[in-house]
C-alpha cells in the first residue's frame, strides 16, 4: 500500500483518479511514498521524512517550521527564499529537498551565534534596511555568501551580488549601507552609521 | 529647544528626532517576525480558490459534487453562500466573496475548497464544472465610453461609467482671459501594481463558543472586521481580526478581500482552521493598484510668473469593481492646488468599471498621475516663457496658513526650501540645459495629505485610538488598532509613548491591530498613521503622566505642574535629586488611584470645503517634495538610465529620521519603477488577459537600476503633527516620474507624455524628431463623454463659503 504525505491509502489514489474522468485538463498525480532524507540544517544534524515533490522551502517551512525562510513567487523570480546550501546562495523555491541529502543548509535561523546577532542582523537592523522584513532573510544569506568570498566588496559588487533579490521596500540604499557597515565591522574596524545615512545630507 | 508642534512651551527631546533601530528590527533580522503564511495551526485545512477564465461572463451552472466527493475535501463554497455583498467604501458595495451570477475579470472567483492540504484542495478546484454564457467584454475607457450594456453595476453613474464628477471653482473664464499664455496637454500614465513581496494569506478559525478569528496580511483589520460582519452575519463581538505584520502592502492590502471572508466561512463550516495563501499570479488579480489615467490639462499663466487658472480632466480605468475607486478618481483633481497657487480650477473626472481587476489605492493614491501631468505641462511652459524651471515654481508656491480654491486648508509648506536643497545638490543652475546630448536634469515637485481629512464611512467617533497601561514594575503597553506594514508604525507609538513619560523605548511593549485588543485606527493608508495615532498617543501618554505626577507630586510635596519625567526618572524640577524611578512613581500612583491606564483619541479637523467631493483632499496638514533627476539616455534603442536622484522632503518633523530617510528612500524606488518599466497591461482586442502576471515579466527595478539617492530632510514642524511630524511614505514618490520625463527632454529633447517611459516610447519620439514631427510620445485624444452639471464652488478669495453655489447661478461647461 502506498503510503501517501497525510496517510492516504491507495484506496483514496482510486477513487481521486476516478474523480477525474471525463476531465481531460486534470492529471492527478499520486500521493508519492516519503522519502528519507539526512542534512544538515543550522549546524544540526535532522533525519527527516519527506514528500519527495516538496521542495526545500516547502521542507522547511512546513517539515522543518523552519518559516524564517520567506517566499514570494515559487518560480525562481524574487530571491526572498534564499537559503545557503554547503555556503552557496540558492532558491530554496527551486531545489527539491531530497536533493539536499547530506548537504548543508543555512537558514537565517541560523545566522546569530546563540544570542548574539550576525554583524549582518546586527546592522541591519540598526540602519533600518528591514522595513516589512519579508525579503530581509534571503538578503541577509546572500549578502552572508558575498562576505564569506570578499571581505570587503565595492559598492558594484554589492549591488551585483543583490541583483537577484527583490526589495519593494527601501530601495536598496539601506541595505548597501549595512552591507558595508558590516563588512568593516567583521574585519574588526570601528564603523558606525554615517550622518548622512540616517539623517539625510 | 524646539517647540513640540502643538503650541506647547519649549522643550528639550529625549527620544524625538534621533535615530533610532526600529522596536520589531531584531524580531525581522531573525526570521522572527510572524508572516500571516507563517502560522500554522493545529487540525489547519487549506483553501484554493477557482478563479473565472473569463473576462465577462454569466455563470449558467455550478456543479461541485465531483470536488466534494474527493478524498480529503472537507468543504466547497460557491456564490450561493455569501448573498450579502461587500466592499471597502459604503458607495460600492459590488463585491461578492464568490460571484453569485457574474464574473467580471479574469481571476474573479467563483468557488473555494477547504481540504487536508493544498494539492487536494488545487485538484478539487479543477473538478469544479462552471459552464459561463460570455458577456460583451468591455476592455478600457472608450469601450464603456461607447458600450453603456452590459452594464458591470447597475450602480454606476451612467451605462459602465462608474463615477462622474465636475467641479469649478472661481471664476474660470476670467482666469483664462487673464493669461498670456494658455497651453492644453495630453497625458497618459499607465496602471501599475503594488508587488509587495508577501503573497497576501490569511488564517481562520472558529471556536465551538461562536468566535471567528481571523489572521490576515491586510492593512486595514478595521475594514475586514466590518465586511466580515456584513457577509458573515455576525455581530463584530463575535469576529476577531489580527493584521499579521504585512510583507510590504503599498495600499494593496487595504481592501477587505474575497479570501479572507471565504476561510472564515469555511472554518465556520469545518471546524477547523483554514489557511489560504494565493499565489504570485492571484496577487496580480487582486490588484487594486494605479489607476490607468488619461489627462487633459490646460493652465493658464502670466509672463510674469503667477498661474491665472487650470482646467484637468482625468479619465480612469477602473476595472471591475468599486474598490477605492471613488475616492481615486476625486484624488486625481483634488491635489493640484496644493502645491502652487491656482485662483480659478475646474475638475472633471470619470471613472470606468472595465472587465479588469480592480484599482484602487497604490501609494500616492490617484494622485502621482494628475502631478505627473501637472510637472511635465509647467516645464514646458518655462520652457516657452523662457523661465527657469526651478525658479517659476518658486514664484507658483502656494503660501502657508492659506485656503485653496478647492477649499484645502494649508498649513505649514516647506517647498520652497525643498526645491533650494536640490537645486543647490544637483548643481541645476550650471547643469540645466548644459549637459552633452545623451544626459539631461529635470526638476519636479509634489505634495501629499498627511492622513485623509474625513473617514471612510460617515461618522462622528475618532480615527484613532491609543490605549495604555503602566506596570508597577515600570513597563508601559501602547495599544492601538493601527498596523505594521514595515513602514514603522509600531516603532512610532514607543517612540512617542517614551518621550512623554521619559522612558525608554526598549521599556515599552506594543500591541496593535488586533479587533479584540485594540482600539480602533482605520489603518495603515492615506500616510495618517504617524500622525493620527500619534496625536492619539500623545493624549493618552500625556493623560497617564497627569495621573502619576499628581500622585508623585502629593509624595514629594511638590505641586503637579513641577513633576518632570526625563530619564527614566520622575521628580520635581526644582528639587529634582529625592526624585524616583518611572517604576517607583507608578507604584505610588497605582497605590493612590488603582490600576493606571489611560486612553487618547484623534481625529482630524473639519474640512473647510461643504461641496459634495469635499470630503477628499483634506488633510490635518500635506508633505511636500522635490526631486531632481539625472538621466542617460541612449538615443539608439531609448534605454534610459538614472545615475542619480536628488531629492528633499518637508516632513515637520521627523519622529525617527533613520525611518524617514528609509521611506523617502523606498519611495523614490517606486517612482522610479512607475517612471521607467512597471506596467500591468492586457492583451486587447477585449480578450483583457492579464498579459504577465508574474514577478518576472512585470518588470520593476532590481539593485542594478536602483540609483543613488541624495536625500534632504527639510523640518518645519507642523502644529496638526505630532511633535509637528507630517508624512513621508507617499509623498516623497509623487516627483519622481515627472522629474525623470523632465529630465529625458533635457536630454534629448523629446516629450514621453506617458507612464512609463520606457525604450520603445522614447525610441518613437526620437525617431518622431528625427523625421521632423511633434518630438513627442502620447495620447492626442480623450474620450467622447456627457458630463454631468458642474458643481460651482466659489473660492475663499471670492468670499466663498465653501459650500456649492445654487445650480442657476452655474455656469455650464463646455
Amino acid at each position: 500500500m502506498a503510503v501517501g504525505t497525510d496517510g492516504a491509502n491507495k484506496t483514496d489514489w482510486e477513487a481521486r483518479q476516478r474523480g477525474s474522468m471525463g476531465n481531460p485538463l486534470v492529471t492527478l498525480t499520486p500521493a508519492l511514498p516519503k522519502s528519507p532524507l539526512s542534512l544538515e540544517v543550522n549546524g544540526e544534524r535532522i533525519d527527516c521524512l519527506v514528500a519527495p515533490q516538496k521542495t526545500l522551502l516547502e521542507v522547511l517551512r512546513e517539515d522543518l517550521q523552519l518559516t524564517g525562510t520567506k517566499h514570494g513567487c515559487e518560480l525562481g523570480e524574487c530571491g526572498t527564499c534564499t537559503v545557503l546550501v554547503d555556503g552557496v546562495p540558492i532558491l530554496s523555491c527551486l531545489e527539491l529537498g531530497v536533493a539536499c541529502e547530506n548537504r548543508s543548509v543555512t537558514t537565517v535561523e541560523g545566522l546569530a551565534a546563540g544570542a548574539e546577532l550576525h554583524p549582518l542582523q546586527q546592522a541591519f537592523a540598526e540602519l533600518g534596511a528591514a522595513q516589512c522584513g519579508y525579503c530581509t532573510p534571503g538578503i541577509l544569506l546572500t549578502a552572508k555568501a558575498l562576505l564569506e568570498e570578499n571581505r570587503a566588496p565595492t559598492r558594484p559588487q554589492i549591488v551585483s551580488a543583490l541583483g537577484g533579490n527583490l526589495c519593494r521596500c527601501t530601495g536598496y540604499v539601506k541595505i548597501y549601507e549595512a552591507v558595508e557597515l558590516a563588512a568593516a565591522r567583521m574585519r574588526g574596524e570601528a564603523a558606525e552609521p554615517t550622518r548622512e545615512s540616517l539623517y539625510g545630507h | 529647544m524646539a517647540t513640540d508642534g502643538k503650541g506647547g512651551k519649549d522643550r528639550d527631546f529625549q527620544v524625538v528626532g534621533t535615530p533610532r533601530p526600529r522596536i520589531d528590527g531584531v524580531a525581522k533580522v531573525t526570521g522572527q517576525t510572524r508572516f500571516a503564511d507563517d502560522l500554522i495551526l493545529p487540525r489547519m485545512l487549506w483553501c484554493k480558490l477557482l478563479r473565472s477564465p473569463h473576462p465577462h461572463a454569466r455563470i449558467v451552472r455550478i456543479d461541485t459534487s465531483r470536488a466534494a466527493a474527493l478524498p480529503g475535501v472537507h468543504a466547497v463554497v460557491t456564490g450561493g453562500d455569501f448573498p450579502i455583498p461587500f466592499g471597502v467604501l459604503p458607495v460600492s458595495q459590488d463585491e461578492h466573496a464568490l460571484c453569485p451570477d457574474v464574473v467580471r475579470f479574469i481571476g474573479d472567483p467563483v468557488a473555494a475548497v477547504a481540504a487536508r492540504d493544498e494539492d487536494i484542495a488545487a485538484e478539487a478546484c479543477r473538478l469544479i464544472d462552471v459552464t459561463y454564457e460570455p458577456l460583451t467584454t468591455i476592455g478600457s475607457v472608450d469601450d464603456a465610453a461607447t458600450t453603456p450594456a452590459p452594464q458591470l453595476h447597475d450602480y454606476a453613474d451612467s451605462g459602465n461609467l462608474h463615477k462622474q464628477v465636475n467641479l469649478e471653482f472661481g471664476d474660470l473664464e476670467g482666469g483664462f482671459a487673464a493669461a498670456d499664455l494658455i497651453r492644453e496637454d495630453l497625458f497618459f500614465y499607465e496602471g501599475n501594481t503594488h508587488l509587495p513581496m508577501e503573497q497576501h494569506a490569511a488564517v481562520a478559525e472558529f471556536s465551538a463558543a461562536g468566535k471567528v478569528t481571523v489572521w490576515s496580511s491586510t492593512q486595514c483589520p478595521h475594514y475586514v472586521h466590518r465586511a466580515l460582519a456584513k457577509v458573515l452575519e455576525l455581530p463584530p463581538s463575535r469576529i476577531r481580526v489580527i493584521a499579521t505584520p504585512n510583507g510590504g502592502g503599498f495600499g494593496g492590502k487595504s481592501d477587505p478581500f474575497n479570501h479572507e471572508i471565504v476561510v472564515a466561512k469555511l472554518a465556520m463550516m469545518t471546524g477547523r482552521p483554514v489557511k489560504i495563501c494565493l499565489t504570485r499570479e492571484e496577487v496580480f488579480y487582486c490588484h487594486r493598484g494605479r489607476h490607468p489615467v488619461l489627462m487633459k490639462i490646460r493652465t493658464g499663466v502670466t509672463k510674469e510668473g503667477a498661474i491665472t487658472a487650470m482646467d484637468f480632466e482625468s479619465y480612469l480605468d477602473g476595472g471591475a469593481y468599486g474598490s477605492y475607486g471613488v475616492a481615486s478618481t476625486y484624488y486625481t483633481g483634488a491635489l493640484q492646488t496644493v502645491t502652487y497657487d491656482i485662483p480659478s480650477y475646474r475638475f472633471k473626472g470619470a471613472r470606468a468599471f472595465t472587465n479588469k481587476p480592480p484599482c484602487g489605492p497604490k501609494r500616492g493614491h490617484g494622485t502621482p498621475q494628475p502631478r505627473f501631468a501637472l510637472e511635465v505641462q509647467l516645464d514646458k511652459i518655462a520652457e516657452e516663457l523662457k523661465l527657469d524651471p526651478a525658479e517659476m515654481r518658486l514664484r507658483y508656491l502656494v503660501k502657508p496658513n492659506t485656503i485653496t480654491a478647492n477649499w484645502l486648508r494649508i498649513g505649514t509648506i516647506g517647498l520652497g526650501e525643498c526645491i533650494e536643497k536640490v537645486v543647490a545638490g544637483s548643481r541645476w543652475k550650471e547643469r540645466y540645459g548644459k549637459l552633452p546630448y545623451g544626459r539631461g536634469i529635470g526638476l519636479a515637485c509634489s505634495s501629499y495629505i498627511t492622513g485623509a481629512g474625513v473617514a471612510i464611512y460617515w461618522n462622528e467617533m475618532p480615527h484613532s485610538g491609543v490605549q495604555i497601561k503602566c506596570d508597577r514594575g515600570g513597563g508601559v503597553t501602547v495599544f492601538c488598532g493601527s498596523t505594521e506594514i514595515g513602514q514603522g508604525s509600531d516603532t512610532v507609538l514607543a517612540l512617542i509613548v517614551a518621550e512623554i513619560l521619559g522612558i525608554e523605548p526598549a521599556d515599552i511593549a506594543v500591541v496593535t491591530a488586533d479587533t479584540d485588543l485594540t482600539p480602533v485606527d482605520l489603518g495603515s493608508y492615506s500616510s495618517r498613521v504617524t500622525l493620527m495615532t500619534g496625536q492619539a498617543a500623545i493624549q493618552a501618554a500625556e493623560r497617564a503622566r497627569a495621573q502619576i505626577a499628581d500622585a508623585v507630586a502629593a509624595k514629594l510635596n511638590a505641586s503637579p505642574e513641577r513633576i518632570v519625567f526625563a530619564k527614566g526618572r520622575v521628580f520635581d524640577v526644582e528639587n529634582p535629586e529625592p526624585g524616583l524611578s518611572f517604576a517607583e512613581a507608578v507604584v505610588v500612583a497605582e497605590s493612590r488611584f488603582g490600576t493606571i491606564g489611560s486612553v487618547g483619541s484623534y481625529a482630524p479637523p473639519r474640512p473647510a470645503g461643504k461641496y459634495r467631493g469635499a470630503g477628499v483632499g483634506p488633510s490635518a496638514a500635506y508633505s511636500y517634495s522635490a526631486a531632481v533627476a539625472e538621466v542617460e539616455v541612449d538615443p539608439e534603442t531609448g534605454i534610459v538610465r538614472v545615475p542619480t536622484i536628488w531629492i528633499a522632503h518637508d516632513i515637520g518633523r521627523s519622529i525617527n529620521p533613520a525611518l524617514v530617510m528609509g521611506q523617502v528612500e523606498g519611495s523614490v524606488y517606486m517612482g522610479l519603477g512607475e517612471a521607467l518599466m512597471e506596467e500591468m497591461v492586457y492583451r486587447e482586442n477585449r480578450n483583457v488577459v492579464h498579459k504577465f502576471p508574474s514577478m518576472l515579466e512585470y518588470k520593476s527595478p532590481t539593485t542594478w537600476e536602483m540609483p543613488d539617492v541624495i536625500t534632504y530632510l527639510v523640518e518645519g514642524p507642523d502644529a496638526n503633527g505630532p511633535f509637528g511630524a507630517k508624512e513621508a511614505g507617499q509623498g516623497p514618490l509623487l516627483p519622481i516620474m515627472p522629474a525623470v520625463a523632465n529630465a529625458i527632454y533635457d536630454a534629448v529633447g523629446v516629450r514621453v507624455d506617458e507612464v512609463p517611459m520606457s525604450p520603445p516610447k522614447v525610441y518613437k519620439a526620437l525617431q518622431a524628431k528625427a523625421k521632423g514631427a511633434e518630438p513627442r510620445f502620447g495620447p492626442t485624444s480623450t474620450p467622447h463623454i456627457t458630463w454631468p452639471e458642474p458643481v460651482c464652488v466659489r473660492t475663499p478669495a471670492e468670499g466663498g463659503d465653501g459650500k456649492a453655489t445654487p445650480r442657476s447661478t452655474a455656469v455650464p461647461t463646455a
